[in-house]
């Protein structure tokens, strides 16, 4: 007889939430890159002053997570979904904070002209939103192959980054000392971003422990050898 | 949280002979909710629960002051009919206790008491009960072969579908699970959740992941002494008294 | 190697102890057999006594022996039984009780014989009963109270407080949980006890020595207040009294027998119920 779990309907709502977690980051994270390219500093404003919905949204889960540990004694996949559900939410928050800071940098910005058209921060972007997005499709569809792929995007944006940098430093900071003050906050919303990207990593490191009981983080090479026998897991 | 308190224990203290087993207890019990009792053997867990429909009537020498109120109703009131109190409020024991009856029969047991003689309503009601205790696709083929023949974990169910027969207000559990296997106990928990929308349960255990997992409300008692009564998630995150920290993270003594 | 031999003795010793139990009863159906199977017959079983006790049959005393066995349960029983409910259901823990008990107790040691006197003086000359089956019965029924007794006592002692409490928590009263529950619970029990005891009713003559029986009927008892004849009376008396040694002899084993192969099966009725019980529980 298959007994029909009272604490289910717990592990729906915090499946939930975190979902709802995963989706204001997204979307701040959205609203930060483009009040940079629109320039829309209410926009950028708009992402600070909503960070503490997020602030809170995170403590919910916390909470929901710590009720669950300690009244239901969660054991093998449901503990590690609780565990790894804790983690992706302070991930997440880390990111929307990130989202908070290059809002910031935007205002820094304020309404004077770029040093340059942005043609390589908008790729990095791109990149790392699709990142963001396919780890939450991950989360949702305990898609580990989906994750497995995000992790491996992650150097994509550190290259896109050493170009910025690079770019940045050498062709304006070092060439004209007067344009530092407005390159060193594209600077850091490059890094911003890139950060972003590897939170993003951490995400999908904790969705294969999650999914295949498997630890990738500190060690890269179980990424990509599929010859190591996995364990099975018959769903 | 908007809770309507179905049962109230009121300054309550109980004496065996001149031994004081329970001091001073003030616990309200909230409607549709489990409310569950936990403490160290001997600190009056069970004797507090059996209070309730006054078992403990049946023990010479014990004493009780303070009040049991039932919908403000107090049970130990002077014109209160013991009868009439233990049908209100069912019980289900530590061991299951099946009569050595038919199937059919244990759970008709409740309403022949009661003095129930139509047949037909006997019938019916037999079979929801056992329904309700999740038991009926186990046994309803063999409603007349002894109880005895069932398993600890259906005779339990039994025993509770016995208790539900008479529609009991308040449903006591003592310890319901203790002598079952962990799939029997889980079945019993995951009863215990469905039955809750329908009545409100008491649940002495000193499984504590037990009443973590399945009460709405717990009370830690020692020594006949209630030391905290809150939320169960209260309880087992953040409890007021560190005596019950140390119990439940299992550094007591 | 000492150890050794000591242990093999001492079992020895246990097992002969034993075995000696079993020869004694051996001889004793072997004796009793061999000497009564000559006297039973058709005519034996179902005539009364001619000719002075030395032929015809014993139908009077099998059938006497039958309505005291029947009479004395019947009133032994329902006292026994509702003595058992109230020393072990209601009766608070007290020095009554306890008075009560030790009472019962020395009844079940009293002689058989002053059970007899007893039950001369008080139904029989004081009561004007007479010497009758009514006496006999009383008598009869005094002397198997204390194992009745007992044996409910520890029939109902032995149905478990779980039962009793589940009862009471659906809201029955106490007596509907005695009459419902308790004592069909500890029916079998009381029911070995009964058989026991009717074993040895049927076996007992002193009690019956003065206040039933008779050692020679012509017919079969008309009333209870009729004297009866009885088998474990009639071996006595066919042992005792009477002209023809030789013969009479000869139907007192024939009447052993009978009683002999009544009490067995009675016994082993009650061996069969207690085993059924049980494997039940």
């Amino acid at each position: 007889m298959n007994i029909k779990r009272h604490f289910e309907n717990d592990l729906k709502k915090f499946n939930t939430e975190i979902l709802k977690m995963a989706t204001l980051t997204e979307e701040a994270i959205y609203k930060s890159v483009e009040s940079l390219k629109n320039r829309d500093l209410t926009l950028a404003r708009g992402v600070i002053d909503d960070d503490h919905i997020i602030d809170e949204q995170e403590l919910l889960i916390e909470e929901m997570a710590i009720d669950f540990l300690a009244l239901q004694n969660p054991k093998a996949r449901d503990l590690r979904f609780i565990t790894t559900g804790m983690s992706i939410n302070a991930e997440l928050e880390r990111i929307a904070d990130l989202a908070v800071n290059i809002s910031q940098r935007v205002l820094d910005l304020g309404n004077e002209p770029l040093i340059k058209p942005l043609i390589d921060i908008p790729k990095l972007t791109a990149v790392v939103r699709r990142m963001i997005k396919d780890v939450i499709d991950a989360f949702v569809n305990q898609d580990e192959q989906l994750a497995r792929s995000v992790i491996l995007s992650d150097p994509e944006a550190d290259k896109l980054r050493n170009m910025i940098f690079d770019e940045l430093v050498y062709e304006y900071m070092v060439k004209n000392g007067k344009c530092v003050p407005r390159a060193i906050p594209l600077l850091l919303i490059t890094r911003h971003l890139e950060r972003i990207a590897d939170h993003v990593t951490n995400i999908a490191e904790d969705i294969i422990y999650m999914v295949k009981a498997e630890v990738v983080k500190h060690h890269p090479e179980r990424l990509t050898d599929t010859s190591r026998p996995h364990k099975e897991h018959p769903e | 949280m908007d809770e309507k308190v179905r049962m109230e224990i009121k300054n309550m203290n109980f004496y065996y002979g001149t031994k004081q087993a329970l001091c001073d207890i003030n616990i309200q019990v909230y409607r549709n909710r489990v409310t569950a009792i936990i403490g160290p053997s001997g600190c009056g867990k069970s004797t507090l629960i059996r209070l309730l429909n006054r078992m403990n009537d049946l023990i010479p020498h014990a004493r009780i002051e303070g009040e049991v109120l039932l919908d403000g109703h107090n049970i130990y009131g002077p014109d209160e009919d013991v009868v009439d109190v233990r049908r209100k409020i069912g019980m289900v024991f530590q061991k299951p206790n099946p009569f050595p009856k038919s199937i059919f029969e244990n759970v008709a047991y409740g309403l022949r008491v009661n003095g129930i003689k139509d047949r037909q309503y006997i019938r019916r009601k037999v079979e929801k009960s056992i329904k309700d205790a999740a038991l009926w696709g186990e046994v309803k083929d063999r409603l007349n072969d002894s109880a005895l023949a069932l398993s600890g974990g259906q005779q339990q169910r039994l025993c509770i579908a016995r208790a539900l027969a008479v529609e009991p207000e308040v449903l006591l559990m003592d310890e319901p699970a203790s002598a079952l296997d962990p799939t029997s106990t889980s079945k019993i928990e995951e009863l215990i959740q469905e039955l809750k929308k329908r009545y409100t349960i008491i649940i002495v255990t000193h499984n504590m992941q037990q009443a973590a997992r399945i009460s709405d409300y717990t009370a830690f008692l020692m020594l006949g002494q209630m030391v905290e009564y809150d939320l169960t998630p209260k309880i087992f995150t953040n409890p007021a008294k560190k005596v019950t920290e140390d119990y439940i993270t299992g550094r007591f003594g | 190697m000492n150890k050794d031999i000591t242990q093999k003795l001492g079992f020895i010793c246990l097992s002969l102890c034993a075995l000696i139990t079993v020869f004694f009863l051996g001889t004793l159906i072997y004796f009793i057999v061999v000497r009564g199977a000559g006297a039973i017959s058709w005519q034996f079983l179902t005539d009364v006594p001619r000719k002075f006790m030395t032929q015809g049959g014993v139908a009077p005393a099998i059938v006497g022996t039958f309505y005291l066995t029947l009479g004395s349960i019947m009133i032994a029983l329902p006292l026994g039984l509702a003595c058992a409910v109230y020393l072990c259901e209601y009766s608070p823990k007290s020095v009554v009780v306890n008075i009560i008990r030790i009472s019962i107790n020395n009844l079940a040691g009293v002689p058989s014989v002053v059970f007899g006197l007893f039950g001369m003086a008080v139904f029989v000359k004081f009561l004007g009963f007479g010497v009758s089956i009514l006496s006999g019965c009383l008598t009869l029924a005094i002397m198997v109270l204390p194992s009745i007794i007992s044996a409910s006592q520890e029939s109902l002692m032995a149905v478990p407080q779980s039962y009793r409490e589940a009862s009471l928590a659906l809201g029955a009263t106490q007596w509907y949980t005695i009459k419902k529950i308790v004592v069909p619970s500890a029916l079998p029990g009381i029911l070995t006890g009964v058989i026991l005891s009717v074993g040895r009713v049927a076996g007992e003559t002193a009690p019956i020595l003065f206040t039933a029986g008779t050692f020679y009927m012509r017919g079969y008892p008309k009333s209870i207040f009729s004297e009866v004849m009885a088998l474990p009376y009639h071996i006595y008396a066919l042992m005792t009294e009477g002209a023809h040694p030789v013969a009479q002899t000869k139907i007192a084993y024939g009447c052993a027998l009978i009683l002999l192969i009544l009490v067995l099966t009675v016994s082993t009725l009650a061996i069969f119920i207690r085993q059924k019980q049980r494997s039940m529980s």
